[in-house]
């Protein structure tokens, strides 16, 4: 599966999209493939400070749970509700399948990530392992 | 089947419904016999505090409620029935005296408050098995209040934390090995402390070079098990001991693996300050599908001051009783004094045994997973070529070339007549067959367990199908825990 | 030994298979300074008549056949001989945890039936698969309370089990947990006074027990209110289970603490017991301990599960809900036979036979002693004020082979001569008439001797 050009990556297999101070982000399609199938997402509530490279949330598959990590620091501004209810739609599509919308603190922590050509290849040298 | 099984067959079996769905109003299991007191009127006792109704609560017959719970009892699988092959787990036989003695009257009908002068039976119930355990670990304290292994872990947490506050500082982190079982770091958390994980070495034992380097004033205590669970029994213990030792830190050892010990060394003679033991492990109490336990704890003499209130003493008069005045104990970590009746039924198995028994018992446990580890090591994968004691640890390597994992394998036991040994675990292996035969197995079951192992070894080269699809014999074939898990369903509802 | 199954022949066989000499080699990896070399010092292997005989004479030794009034936390109560049976099975008393679903339905199926009863019990919308037991239970409620509001405090009722709070300090000490404990007013009850100056925006929940110590029932919907209306949540312990057959159980709590031990589980000195968590559906991912789920197979045939495992140590380690593995599954499973047996009918008819009993030795003792909190309702058990000292009164009881109620200066020592009575089904009507004629007659004397002394000081003096 391709990875979307317009996303940057991060090694904890995070995907996050900004358009003007806002960004979008949710969990890689190598990472729902890892995980198997999602049983259960816990997020933050709109309001909930978020910081680069700690965790914001947990997400579960029937034997494993694993943290989630922010790739920007900024302030949640809308939750995906819709992954209460029907977690699955990660697993369907996971570039789709949203789980925050975040304020950027500083748009300028983006550009450290990885972009859709090194992640692919970062997983393709995960994969080899 | 693809292989003749010689150990299990299919049957016909009864199938039954909730007992809810055979309720119905007016049938009764029960009869009081006539009150001997004035009747009450419950709503003028209790007001707006009397209950009004109480729901769907079933109404059934004692012969359907015979027959609801025996035909329940025969889907499960039991060690009655055959070997359980679980690491870590010690799945021994059950006496059955141990149940007879237990239910005595003057013991099960024992109120814990009542007068010491009429529970001295009790209290020296109490007391002998203290002593046993007490000689059979090498320590010199215990207390029984723990009701499980992992309760009893907490216990001996939270004394590690008394003893290092009482010198100054309790110290903030605990070093726990990567194979140790997940209780360990739970508990470590539950008490107050972090969790540093100590790398294993390629022989699967502690890298002692890593724990010299993470040994500093901040560590309040290693956790370890002996032997680990890979099987392996830590040679280097002595070292391990004084490293500890000389920077003011205490060795706690998880004696789930007592099994490979009892009569053979003690834990206290090699250097453990504090431990817990699992009654309902090496000492034959029963499962009984998941509890109840009793996870007694050891202690070397410095850390008896801390020790959960009260503790069993002798009176000048000769008596036993319950000593509540410890300025310096931890508290406790539950009502009353423990799960006694898994005290009697231990300490019946140490008097069925004696000595010379317990010392058999761990030979056998040894002998019977060497002898599984030697049969089995050219079908599975052998990770680690040190020496094992009463378990060994397999990886699925081979078989994953074919796609089959060992949860895989696992459900293809379970049509052979064996229940699973544990998977996915210790965490270092990847893809782990973890298993603990127990002496409680007769050559006979080995060598059936080693053809079974041996069989679906083959099924996997000639039909992966047919393990990646198993369990085929059983009533219920595999259960989507995914949809248990994403809508969960925890009782029953009449609109069900 | 009689449990091994090996002759010397296959233990010879085996270790040839091995390659091994002697069994010695197999424990060559234990360095040789720590190998024992002598027997262990524990008694000699015993047949097993001698070891009946052995606890024969501990059974002797423990006073059998008393009669008691012993109640605070673990109660008498009548366990009809089908429990004994059927746990007695071998594929319910020594089969494993039910992680193999496919050969655990027996157990699964139990375990769903067991939490389905708890939450019509106690009005709750999730039960789990029981923990260690009910003082355990309500520490681990406690817990649940601070992990979902995010705050540290608790405030508890001083009416709370004195045990039950010892285990949560325990656990709280170095958790930084802020306790506060709340006084009962003359009524014997929580003070709601108190109780509202104790509650703040730091509190996670309010911890009560009701019925309480005292046997009186809390008034569980004002409690509620105070504590609902600082966002913090209720946590409500129940020690008698009995009681929810006539009692109406606390729905306005948020977590429910539950000792079944009443519920067909000996008395046995004090555990095992069997302790149960219920709450609403919406904090399940924080509860701790095992839940059975229901679910389907390959084939859509109805199945059970344990489910949610991630909460567990096993997945979470450090971070999970609690450390708790083995849990009590087959006290358990004594608790679920004893609902089924009694079921809609006769929990509430058992219970009334408690109530019954326990108004008649109220009624009986009250006619010379002082019976405490009359204002509120009560449940089985009750607090006696005696003249005497409650040990003395009790050392006569007991030569009628009987065990009167727990004296209390240990717990309570501002209530003076206090003790704990509790009256199930199975106390009579002649050991409740022989205790109050000991309590009576206690009285009398300890009167008459003041009237002496009242008429000595009284005297006029004898003119010389």
């Amino acid at each position: 599966m391709p990875y979307p050009s317009d996303f940057k990556y991060t090694k904890e297999h995070e995907w996050i999209k900004a358009e003007g101070g806002i960004a979008t982000l949710g969990i890689t399609n190598y990472a729902q493939e890892s995980l198997g199938d999602i049983v259960f997402v816990e997020l933050p509530k709109p309001g909930a400070e978020v910081t680069k490279g700690k965790t914001f949330g947990s997400i579960e598959s029937v034997k494993a749970v694993s943290d989630l990590y922010a790739p920007a620091s900024g302030t949640v501004s809308e939750v995906n509700g819709e992954l209460s209810t029907a977690p699955e739609k990660i697993n369907k599509d996971a570039h789709s399948a949203w789980m925050i919308k975040i304020k950027l603190k500083d748009p300028g922590e983006l550009s450290s990530l990885l972009s859709a050509a090194d992640y692919e290849k970062f997983v393709a040298e995960e994969g080899s392992h | 089947m693809s292989h003749i099984t010689r150990k299990a067959t299919r049957h016909v079996n009864q199938n039954e419904g909730l007992i809810f769905e055979k309720s119905s109003p007016g049938k009764a299991a029960w009869k009081l016999p006539p009150l001997d007191v004035p009747e009450v009127n419950p709503t003028e006792l209790l007001g707006p505090a009397e209950r009004k109704t109480l729901g769907t609560m079933p109404e059934v017959s004692e012969i359907e409620i015979i027959r609801h719970f025996t035909r329940l009892s025969t889907w499960n699988y039991a060690i009655d029935l055959g070997m359980y092959p679980l690491g870590s787990c010690t799945m021994k036989y059950n006496p059955r005296v141990n149940e007879v003695v237990s239910r005595l009257d003057g013991l099960a009908n024992a109120h814990p408050y009542q007068p010491e002068k009429i529970s001295q039976g009790a209290l020296r119930v109490i007391k002998m098995l203290s002593d046993c355990l007490i000689e059979i670990t090498g320590m010199d304290s215990i207390t029984l209040q723990p009701a499980a292994g992992a309760h009893g872990e907490l216990t001996g947490l939270l004394l590690v934390r008394a003893y290092q506050q009482s010198h100054g500082n309790p110290r903030k982190k605990i070093l726990i090995p990567d194979s140790a079982h997940g209780t360990n770091p739970a508990t470590a958390a539950t008490a107050g402390y972090a969790v540093e994980n100590l790398k294993s070495n390629a022989q699967g034992m502690v890298d002692v070079a890593a724990l010299e380097a993470q040994m500093d004033p901040d560590v309040a205590a290693l956790m370890l098990t002996n032997p680990n669970t890979l099987g392996i029994f830590e040679q280097e213990i002595h070292k391990i001991a004084d490293i500890l030792h000389s920077k003011g830190g205490l060795l706690y050892m998880d004696g789930a693996n007592m099994n490979a010990l009892v009569g053979k060394v003690r834990p206290g003679d090699f250097g453990v300050d504090v431990m817990h033991l699992n009654l309902h492990k090496t000492f034959s109490t029963p499962h009984g599908g998941g509890g109840p336990g009793s996870g007694p704890v050891a202690v070397k003499q410095m850390l008896e001051p801390f020790l959960p209130t009260p503790v069993l003493i002798t009176k000048p008069d000769g008596t036993l009783g319950f000593e509540y005045q410890r300025p310096q104990s931890v508290g406790r970590v539950r009502a009353f004094y423990g799960n006694f009746g898994m005290f009697v039924r231990a300490l019946a198995y140490i008097l069925a045994n004696g000595p010379d028994g317990l010392r058999q018992t761990t030979e056998d446990a040894v002998l019977n997973a060497n002898y599984l580890r030697k049969h089995l090591a050219r079908a599975y994968d052998l990770p680690y070529s040190t020496p094992t004691m009463h378990e060994v640890v397999f990886s699925d390597k081979l078989q994953a070339r074919q796609g089959v994992r060992t949860m895989d394998l696992a459900k293809r036991l379970i049509d052979y007549g064996f229940h699973p040994y544990t998977t996915a675990f210790p965490l270092i292996v990847p893809g782990a067959l973890m298993i603990e035969p127990t002496e409680s197995e007769s050559k006979e079951e080995l060598d059936l367990f080693v053809e079974a192992m041996k069989a679906i070894a083959e099924e996997v080269e000639e039909d992966p199908q047919l393990v990646l699809t198993a369990p085929h014999a059983t009533r219920v074939s595999r259960l989507d825990e995914t949809a248990a898990a994403r809508r969960p369903v925890l009782r029953w509802k009449p609109e069900n | 030994m009689r449990y091994l199954p090996k002759s010397p022949s296959d233990r010879e066989a085996m270790l040839q298979a091995i390659g091994a000499r002697s069994i010695d080699d197999l424990f060559a990896p234990i360095p040789a300074e720590y190998r024992l070399n002598r027997d262990l010092k524990i008694p000699r292997q015993m047949a097993e008549s001698e070891i009946l005989e052995w606890f024969r004479d501990r059974s002797r030794e423990n006073g059998d056949g008393y009669a008691s009034f012993l109640g605070a936390g673990a109660y008498s109560h009548y366990r009809p001989v089908i429990i004994d049976a059927l746990i007695s099975r071998g594929e319910f008393l020594t089969a494993y945890t039910p992680y193999q679903a496919e050969i655990s339905q027996g157990t699964l199926q139990s375990i769903f039936e067991f939490q389905t009863m708890v939450c019509e019990l106690t009005g709750m919308e999730v039960a789990n698969a029981s923990m260690y037991d009910g003082s355990t239970a309500t520490t681990e409620a406690v817990m649940m309370a601070r992990r979902i509001t995010g705050r540290n405090g608790v405030v508890i009722a001083r009416s709370v089990h004195p045990e039950y709070r010892e285990v949560l300090e325990t656990y709280g000490h170095h958790q930084d947990l802020q306790a506060a404990t709340v006084p009962f007013t003359h009524g014997g009850r929580l003070d709601p006074k108190e109780l509202e100056k104790a509650v703040s925006s730091q509190t996670a929940c309010v911890l009560i027990q009701s019925p309480n110590f005292f046997g009186t029932i809390e008034d569980v919907a004002a409690i509620a209110e105070i504590a609902h209306k600082h966002g913090a949540m209720l946590a409500v312990a129940i020690a008698e289970a009995v009681s929810l057959g006539v009692v109406e159980p606390p729905r306005q709590a948020d977590i429910i603490a539950l000792e079944m031990q009443s519920f067909g589980v000996p008395l046995g000195y004090g555990g095992p017991y069997c302790g149960v968590i219920a709450t609403r559906e919406q904090y399940v991912r924080q509860m701790p301990g095992r839940l059975v789920g229901q679910t389907t197979d390959r084939n859509g045939k109805r199945g059970f599960v344990l489910t949610l495992a991630t909460r567990e140590q096993h997945i979470r380690r450090e971070k999970a809900t609690s450390n708790i593995c083995t849990n009590q599954a087959l006290v358990a499973l004594m608790a679920n036979i004893f609902m089924t047996i009694y079921g809609k009918v006769g929990l509430r008819e058992l219970a009334k036979q408690n109530l019954a009993k326990t108004a008649y030795a109220v009624q009986q003792f009250g006619k010379s002693a002082n019976v405490l909190f009359a204002g509120a309702p009560r449940f089985n058990e009750f607090v006696l004020q005696t003249s005497e000292e409650p040990r003395a009164i009790n050392g006569r009881i007991l030569g009628h082979k009987i065990v009167g109620g727990l004296p209390l200066e240990k717990f309570y020592p501002e209530l003076g001569n206090a003790s704990l009575w509790c009256c199930t089904e199975m106390v009579t009507r002649s050991a409740i008439d022989t205790a109050a004629g000991v309590i009576g007659e206690s009285e009398r004397s300890i009167k008459a001797g003041q009237q002496e002394e009242f008429a000595q000081d009284e005297m006029p003096e004898m003119a010389p």
